[in-house]
Parts: structure tokens; C-alpha cells; sequence
């Protein structure tokens, strides 16, 4: 069975879809012959099966980046740093293509979404080129007789991504990990293993050599577990759910490998009394519905101070009835694509019927479904919003991963504080007031990794992210990176110290 | 203590009208064809580079230009007078303060790294042009082009990674430290690695955010000029490089006594740094950072591997004609191997092809200027005269071009000239040491500091000694091996400031500390 499988997509792109594990820079199929099917979730039709890498396929992709590193890691950097722009402009090149399929697959509107993805991978590869070739250790002054140097070190590691951006939430992870200079073993989620895939291509055109990239696509319990547990691999690094992210963690204390997470987010968008109404509702209807709220920074919990409640619920009604235009994610005019899967959608679901059984007050959501504004295929949610919310109810506590935001109220700065950080999660936050001071002190309080100041979800590669509490370990982007990718020797030079 | 000057009796030949330095009044068209000694033809731009366009002087002067292995005209180009640097002071002034240095980091990065790859896409013509106009090898110029090309990549990747810090002193304040660009930078380069000083000086400054007025050496103009155009393509907006050829006295003062230029940068000799950093300070208290002369020390231990150590010592004094500011121009021996060592030395340098740099057969091509001939053979006397023993050279090396045989002296003592003096040429003088402590003795004795080498297998003595050689580079077991991630420069006279690795980019920023006083009091 040939390893390429000619696809046509929705929007007309024609193309040749690899469908095998990418082992030592060569297309095989998978060990036990097994393929799954990954499905379109705009319109529930399978696109095609790619094959299933099992626990001996991993064994394998392993062997290859162990066996690569061996001559990989004399690479100078900025050989390295070149190969990585090389790639960068490959993704540009290839940019309809690679944003048709990631739309396709993941059901993200191509003009809005997808294209803006494939643009952030190709921006990050050259960023983080820009580090290869500086990854400086330090010389510590000891004794007259006596120094000390450290120096870096590349490792062989797994990386396991998830399907809400899947090309781009794999370049946070194979970007610093290339500069680093390490080999690397990345698994693609099951619902979305296409992009990666076409993507590991451009990686072999690009001059990577064999074993230094390998991809598996799978699933979690058998792949993605023999990669948080395999002996040979150095280090994992998770993108997912927290309830996974926990197992890959266990699975990882097999041989003490280093363990970075990027989990679940419950992101508290405050309203303060003075804050600019119009822009918070602006930013807290982008950082919530982007993706279909499919973020794991989308801000789902909005606390608005009692004096302008209602004023920004008008606001925010407004700003998600005009910017949220759900439809074919080919359609240039849609904002909002489906949600992932049936799993999701039916998931999601059970959240809005919960948030109704326990008091909150549904302001938007399904009137639209009533009025058959919606496609009639594909897992479409509208967006909804719910307010008048308490602490304690599920839908406040519980991450979502869907296009539903609880809104409450609060008095007293303390209060917002307070509840803002009743959450297991502390990934991120957002604060909306004209006061720097008050903003300031504010954001000194909350408990999350990223804190956004009268803004929301406009992250940039180069400041660190990774969250606080239950929503993960480690941080990716910026310079903090380098600090996932390597580890550090000690070198003590004794010139002269005698006893 | 010592004293160095340059030698009062050449400044008698500096007055006398040397061929090749000619100006002229004239309507000079502003490009030349020029073809190279390969038979390919280029268009060499010859007028001064000043908001993204090649134009005249004011004054309509112009200046010859020499091809040092054939002594004949290559070309002229425009003279930059004050009034031609107070344009490029002009629109690198308005550079700045648009989008260049307040905006998007990574666009400059962008722009630096599109720069490498279409030099790296030019780099025959550019290898040709630098072997034409300065008289080093082909092989030499290749090795400079590409070290260029990976500075900028370097420097590009940087522009985007130049972070502040935040200091916490407690939760009443909140303290940002922020770098910022410098404004307009003046820059003087020299002419002994035309294309890798301009890259050195160029590369930081852009990458952080600065606007820069360029004077390259008078002898050696062309290549900048030709990398003008590649910079424009390169998308680095007007008025962000400007290239202005010209004389040190006139265009070079101009810049260092500028009012409106922030920051100037030299690399050349010493005399002339100390005129520009007293200029610098007179006119606005411009930043300076200066990379100088030197008389570095290549120490050879008894313990040394002397196949390799020879050939490091050839690196050392004979690497680009000696016309290298970090040369390896004090030779020092160990007494155990004394006689084997100086016997290889004298059979290598008697090796060294000399000869025109468009053979590849050459390692060394010709001394830059009549001027440099002058001076070395000067040298050559005066070692004579000190008593100093000529061990081989000495002399030119055939009849036409400025090319000159590797010379040594052995016996040369702290007190002769030619210890003290920068020669810049093919020219060692040797000495003999007995101990450890001697050698770094007679390294320390200079009021240079730019380089050291050192030539041992024993860790523990090249650690000893690296830490008391007064010195910004020690190398031990090579010599001249550079990369752009090191820092490079001066100790004492041999200059200030650090150029290439993280070092550079201090060199073209400032801090700026912003203090902000948090009330926790109005809060509910």
C-alpha cells in the first residue's frame, strides 16, 4: 500500500497526503499494519486513515533520534540555525497547502485562523534559529587554583500535542528543541494527525538529518504512553488535557526524564469599575470564542464589578452576536468553525444543559440552533454565553474547551481577587481597568502564568508561558525555552590545588 | 615604563604625495565598470551612500584608488567633505526616529538576515573586490566574506533577544531596566579586513536598533559601497546605513567631533584612537569604543607540540600579510626548545608563497600601500641598526606590487624598537625565556594588550598563564582563530569596549532605568 494518498480538499488544493510514520527520514507504515480514520469535523465525513503507531513504532522512532544524536550534536548551531530558516521559508512556500489541511482536519476557518497558524510556525522556526547558535554555558571564578565552567546539553525527547492548533502548538515544541539541538520523537493528537505529517516533508527538504525528526501519529494510551514512559527518551513534553497531563507525568517517573506540561486553563477576564467597557468587551469576546473557545487560555470565567454589570453584558451580547459568524471554515466570512469531534460536541453539550440545571442565566446560545441558522452537518456550536454565575457551579469550575463563558459578579477588589483564584487551574488572566496602580497590585495577587493587562489572548514567541497550580509545569517561548531543551554539566578545573 | 609612538622618521614620508591618494575636482560618474582580474566585469558604485542613493560630494571631490599588487588605478570615488557627513547626519537622524528603531525588533533581525544571504548569493563578486582592493588572497577574502555572512546571521538573530530585566524591590514599585539604541553612530573602520570590520561594526549596531554614518579606510572603499546596494535590497529603510569614503582628517574628524552623532566606533591604531576619543569627548561626550593596536606575544613552551606550534606562529606574524591589529608579532621561546623551534620557524616562513592573491597557489598576497612598504622596510633597518639578528626576509619581493618577504628577528630585546613598535607586516621579532614567570614577564611588557597565544599541552600552565597576560584574547594552541560568538578587543592601549558575541551589542545600547511607584493605598 503506497504511503501517499492523493486528496482533493474542500476549497479545490489537490495533494498528495502522507500517511505513514516519518522513521529516519523515510515514510514506512505502521508495525502492526493497524490505521485509524481522522474525520472533517465541518462536516463529519472521514478525510482519509493514516497509519497507527503502536509501542514497537515508537521503540523504533526512538532508536533513530538516539542513534542521530550521536552525530547531530557536533553540529555547529549556526548549521543548525540555517537549516531552520531553510524550513521557515519551505512553510511559507507552502502555506495554502499546509493551512488547507490544518482547516480541513481541525475544522479552523482558513481565512481567519488557520492561515494565521501556518504564518506563527514559520515566524517561531526563525526566532528560535536565532538561538542556536548562542546557547552559552557560564565560568564561575573559584580559587586562585581553581574555576568551574558549565556548557549545555542537547536530549533525545518525546513531545506530545494536542488537536486545538496542531501544527502550531507543535512548532512551540519542535522550534526550541531543533535550536537546542535536540532529536525528537513528536506524536500527533488522533483527531489531528494530517498537518504534521505533510509538514515532516518539508523537514527532510529542509536538510534535517535522518532520525533527528520522527513522527508518529496514535493515540494516548498506547503511543503516547511509551513515550512518557520510554527509558531512552531524556525528556517529554505535554500539550493537553491536566487529567493526561497527570498520567504522562506518572508515566515519566519511569526513568526520572524530565517532564514539562502545558494543561488546562479555568482564565479569569476581570471588569473593573474604570475600566474602557467597549475594549474589554471586545477582547473578552476574542479571547474567549477564538477557535471555537478551543484554548486552553481562552478566558471562560469573565467577573465583572457590580456597578458596570450590565453595562458590559450589553457590550459583550453585542460583540459576540456581530464577530462570531459560524460556517464552512472555507467560507472567508466565517469566524467560527466546529468544534473538534462528536466527543467534544457532545461533551460541550452537557456542560450548557448542566449550566441551565444549576441556575446560571443562558443570554445566547441556542437561539440559533432554533432558528436553523446553523449548518446542517458538522459538530457547530454557537457561541454561548451564560452570566449571573456562582462560584460553585460546575460550569465555573470545570474547563470546558468549548465556546460557552460563565459571567459573574463581584463587589470589592478583594473579592475579585479572591475568586479569580478559587480555581485549580492558573494558567491565565486578564485585567481590564484604566488604574495602573490598581492593575498593578491586582496582577501581583493572581495566581496564573500569564497576566494580561487590558488586553487578552495576544500572546508573542518571544515572552515566557506556562502556567501556574494545575495548569502546568515548565515554560515554553522566549528564552525560557532553552531551559526545557538542555541541561546543564558542571566542569570543575582544578589547576594547581593540591592536598 | 615604555613609551610607544609611531616612528617620528616616517612621518617625513607621510608628506610627500603618495600615488594613488590623488584627489580631484570632477564630474566622476557615479558607478564604474570595473573588470576583475577573473575577466568578469561588475558595477562598482563609486559615490556616497546617503538615504538609500549613491550621489556626488557637495564639493564634487574624488580620490583614486590603487590595486596594491599591481600598483595601478582600479577606479576613483567620491570624497565625503563635513558637509556630505552633515547630510548622512541628517537622514540617519530621521531614520531613527521612525519605525526602524522604535518598532519590531524581529524586522530588523529580518532585514539583517536577508542581507547575509544576498551577500552570501554576491559573495564571488565581493571575495574579488576585497582581494583587488586590499591585496590579500583570494583564500583570505573567502574566509573574510564568510565569516560577514555569519555575523549577520548572527547579529540578525540577536535583534530580537536584546531583553531588559525587572528588579524587584519589593511591591511598591515596579523597576523595568530597558535597553535602547544608542541614535546616530559614527563608525570608522580600517583597511585590513575591509568587508569583516564593516560586518563587525554594522551588524550590532543595526541588530539593536541604531542609525549609522560609515567611513571606511581611504585606501580600501569599494566593498562597502558595493554592499550598499545589497542592503537596500536587503529592505533596511533609508537613512539607516550611510556610507561615506573619504580621509581620516576631514570625513573621519567630521564624524568624531559630529554634535549630533551619539556614539562613534574605531578600529585602527592607537595615536589615531586617542585623537578620535579626545574629538569624541571635546565636541558631545559621544560614546566611544575604540579596538587598537597591538604587539601580541605567542608564547612557546618547551611541552609544546611543535609541528602544529610552527604552524600557528606562520598563522600568527604572516596571516594577511601581518596586516592583522591581534598579529603574533613577539615570538617567545622556551630555552628546551629554542633551537628546533626557531629552525622550523625560519624553514616555514622561507615557504610562505608570496605573490599575486588572484593565485591560489599564494598565502600571502601584498602589504596594502606603498605607505605600509615604506614603514616596514623602515623597520627592517632599524632592527639592524639595533643589533637585533636578521634570522631570514628582510626585504620586497619582486619588482612590482607592494609585496614583501616574512621576516624574522631573533635576539630582540624590551628596549628595540621593534619590540615595541606595531609594524604591521610580515615581521616577528623573536626572544628566548627560561621560566613561567619570565614569559609572562616579557608578554606584559607592552603597553599593548590585544592578544596572546599560548603553546603548551600542560592545562595547568596554559590556565596559569592565560590569567596574567594582560590581554582580551588568549589563544592556546592556535592562533587568529576567531568566532563571532567570542568577544574580541583590547587591554590597555590596544582599545575599549568588546566587539562580536553578546559583548557587541553593549557597545550600541543604553540602559534606561524606569522606577514606577505602585499606591497600593486607593484600592477596595
Amino acid at each position: 500500500m503506497s504511503l501517499y494518498k492523493d486528496l482533493t480538499l474542500p476549497n479545490g488544493v489537490r495533494y498528495s497526503q502522507p500517511i505513514g510514520l516519518f522513521i529516519d527520514n523515510q515514510w514506512v507504515a505502521s508495525s502492526s499494519g493497524k490505521t485509524f480514520e481522522t474525520v472533517n469535523p465541518s462536516t463529519e465525513e472521514p478525510i482519509v486513515s493514516v497509519y497507527e503507531a503502536d509501542e514497537h513504532d515508537v521503540d523504533k522512532a526512538v532508536s533513530a533520534a538516539k542513534e542521530a544524536m550521536k552525530t547531530w550534536r557536533d553540529v555547529p548551531g549556526e548549521e543548525k540555525a540555517q537549516k531552520m530558516i531553510k524550513l521557515s521559508f519551505l512553510v511559507r512556500e507552502n502555506l495554502k497547502l499546509l493551512a488547507s489541511v490544518e482547516a480541513a482536519d481541525s475544522g479552523k476557518p482558513y481565512e481567519t485562523n488557520s492561515k494565521g497558524d501556518i504564518e506563527s510556525v514559520a515566524n517561531y522556526l526563525v526566532y528560535c534559529a536565532g538561538f542556536a547558535d548562542k546557547l552559552h554555558g557560564k565560568m564561575i571564578p573559584i580559587a586562585k587554583d581553581r574555576y568551574a565552567i558549565t556548557k549545555r546539553y542537547p536530549l533525545v525527547v518525546g513531545q506530545i500535542i494536542p488537536w486545538n492548533y496542531p501544527l502550531s502548538m507543535a512548532s512551540w515544541k519542535f522550534c526550541p528543541a531543533l535550536a537546542c539541538g535536540c532529536t525528537i520523537v513528536i506524536k500527533s493528537s488522533e483527531l489531528t494527525p494530517l498537518s504534521l505529517l505533510v509538514f515532516a516533508d518539508l523537514v527532510k527538504k529542509a536538510g534535517f538529518p535522518s532520525g533527528v525528526f520522527n513522527v508518529v501519529s496514535g493515540f494516548g494510551a498506547s503511543a503516547g504512553n511509551r513515550i512518557a514512559e520510554h527509558p531512552d527518551l531524556d525528556k517529554v513534553a505535554f500539550t493537553g488535557s491536566t487529567a493526561t497531563g497527570q498520567k504522562v507525568m506518572k508515566s515519566a517517573t519511569s526513568n526520572l526524564k524530565h517532564v514539562s506540561l502545558e494543561c488546562g486553563g479555568k482564565s479569569p477576564l476581570l471588569v473593573f469599575d474604570d475600566a474602557d467597557l467597549e475594549q474589554a468587551a471586545k477582547w473578552a469576546s476574542f479571547g474567549m470564542m477564538y477557535n471555537s473557545g478551543q484554548n486552553c487560555t481562552a478566558n471562560s470565567r469573565i467577573l465583572v464589578q457590580d456597578t458596570v454589570y450590565d453595562k458590559f453584558i450589553d457590550l459583550f451580547k453585542v460583540e459576540i452576536t456581530k464577530s462570531w459568524i459560524v460556517g464552512n471554515v472555507f467560507d472567508e466570512k466565517a469566524t467560527l468553525g466546529p468544534v473538534i469531534s462528536k466527543g467534544q460536541y457532545d461533551k460541550i453539550k452537557r456542560y450548557i444543559t448542566k449550566g441551565k440545571e444549576e441556575g446560571a442565566k443562558m443570554i445566547l446560545g441556542e437561539e440559533r440552533e432554533q432558528l436553523n441558522s446553523l449548518p446542517d452537518k458538522g459538530y457547530f456550536i454557537p457561541p454561548t454565553v451564560f452570566i449571573d454565575c456562582k462560584q460553585d457551579m460546575t460550569i465555573v469550575q470545570e474547563e470546558i474547551f468549548g465556546p460557552v463563558v460563565a459571567i459573574s459578579k463581584f463587589s470589592t477588589d478583594h473579592e475579585a481577587v479572591e475568586k479569580a483564584n478559587d480555581s485549580i487551574y492558573g494558567l491565565a488572566a486578564m485585567v481590564f481597568s484604566q488604574n495602573f496602580q490598581r492593575v498593578q497590585t491586582i496582577a501581583d495577587q493572581l495566581e496564573a502564568g500569564s497576566i494580561y493587562l487590558n488586553s487578552s489572548n495576544d500572546e508573542d514567541i518571544r515572552v515566557p508561558f506556562g502556567g501556574f497550580k494545575m495548569s502546568g509545569i515548565g515554560k515554553e517561548l522566549g528564552e525560557d525555552a532553552i531551559d526545557l531543551y538542555t541541561e546543564t554539566k558542571s566542569f570543575y578545573m582544578n589547576v594547581g590545588h593540591r592536598i | 615604563m615604555l613609551r610607544f609612538t609611531t616612528t617620528k622618521a616616517f612621518s617625513a614620508a607621510r608628506a610627500v604625495t603618495k600615488p594613488g591618494m590623488i584627489r580631484c575636482y570632477s564630474q566622476y560618474p557615479l558607478s564604474k565598470t570595473i573588470t576583475l582580474p577573473t575577466g568578469e566585469s561588475y558595477e562598482q558604485p563609486t559615490g556616497l551612500f546617503i538615504n538609500n542613493q549613491f550621489v556626488p560630494g557637495k564639493q564634487h571631490k574624488t580620490f583614486e584608488v590603487l590595486n596594491p599588487s599591481t600598483e595601478e588605478v582600479i577606479c576613483q570615488v567620491h570624497e565625503a567633505r563635513a558637509e556630505d557627513v552633515d547630510l548622512a547626519v541628517d537622514a540617519a537622524e530621521k531614520a531613527f526616529e521612525g519605525d526602524w528603531s522604535l518598532g519590531d525588533p524581529a524586522v530588523r533581525g529580518r532585514a539583517l538576515t536577508n542581507l547575509a544571504d544576498l551577500m552570501e548569493a554576491h559573495k564571488d563578486t565581493l571575495i574579488a573586490i576585497e582581494s583587488l582592493d586590499n591585496g590579500k588572497t583570494l583564500a583570505n577574502a573567502t574566509g573574510d566574506v564568510a565569516l560577514v555572512v555569519n555575523y549577520l546571521r548572527y547579529c540578525g538573530g540577536y535583534a530580537d533577544k536584546l531583553d531588559g530585566k525587572v528588579v524587584n524591590t519589593g511591591s511598591d514599585y515596579l523597576n523595568i531596566v530597558k535597553r535602547e539604541p544608542l541614535g546616530v553612530c559614527g563608525q570608522i573602520i580600517p583597511w585590513n579586513f575591509p568587508l569583516l570590520m564593516w560586518s563587525w561594526k554594522v551588524g550590532p549596531a543595526l541588530a539593536s536598533g541604531n542609525t549609522v554614518v560609515l567611513k571606511t579606510a581611504e585606501s580600501t572603499p569599494l566593498s562597502a559601497l558595493y554592499a550598499a546596494n545589497l542592503a537596500k535590497e536587503a529592505g533596511i529603510p533609508a537613512g539607516v546605513l550611510n556610507i561615506v569614503s573619504g580621509f581620516g582628517k576631514i570625513t573621519g574628524e567630521a564624524i568624531s567631533t559630529h554634535p549630533r552623532i551619539r556614539k562613534v566606533a574605531f578600529t585602527g591604531s592607537t595615536r589615531t584612537g586617542k585623537h578620535i576619543m579626545a574629538a569624541a569627548a571635546q565636541s558631545n561626550v559621544k560614546k566611544v569604543t575604540l579596538e587598537l593596536g597591538g604587539k601580541s606575544a605567542n608564547i612557546v613552551f618547551n611541552d609544546c607540540d611543535v609541528k602544529k606550534t610552527v604552524e600557528n606562529l606562520v598563522t600568527g606574524i604572516f596571516y594577511n600579510s601581518g596586516e592583522v591589529c591581534c598579529a603574533g608579532s613577539r615570538i617567545f621561546i622556551q630555552d628546551g626548545v629554542y633551537n628546533e623551534v626557531l629552525a622550523e620557524f625560519k624553514a616555514a616562513a622561507e615557504a610562505v608563497k608570496v605573490g599575486n592573491p588572484f593565485d591560489p597557489s599564494n598565502y600571502q598576497g601584498a602589504q596594502t600601500s606603498q605607505q605600509q612598504v615604506d614603514k616596514i622596510l623602515g623597520f627592517v633597518d632599524i632592527g639592524k641598526k639595533e643589533g637585533a639578528t636578521l634570522i631570514t626576509g628582510g626585504e620586497r619581493s619582486g619588482d612590482k606590487g607592494y609585496f614583501i618577504k616574512p621576516t624574522l628577528f631573533a635576539d630582540v630585546t624590551p628596549k628595540m624598537k621593534i619590540w615595541t613598535d606595531e609594524i604591521f607586516g610580515p615581521f616577528g621579532v623573536i626572544a628566548k625565556f627560561k621560566t613561567v614567570d619570565e614569559a609572562i614577564a616579557l608578554a606584559n611588557d607592552s603597553e599593548y594588550g590585544l592578544a596572546a597565544g599560548i603553546h603548551t599541552l600542560n592545562l595547568n600552565t596554559a590556565k596559569y598563564v592565560a590569567d596574567r597576560i594582560k590581554a582580551g584574547t588568549v589563544w592556546i594552541n592556535t592562533y587568529n582563530d576567531f568566532h563571532n560568538a567570542v568577544p574580541f578587543g583590547g587591554y590597555k592601549q590596544s582599545g575599549i569596549g568588546r566587539e562580536m558575541g553578546e559583548s557587541a551589542f553593549d557597545n550600541y545600547t543604553q540602559v534606561k532605568a524606569i522606577r514606577i511607584k505602585i499606591d497600593e493605598s486607593g484600592n477596595n
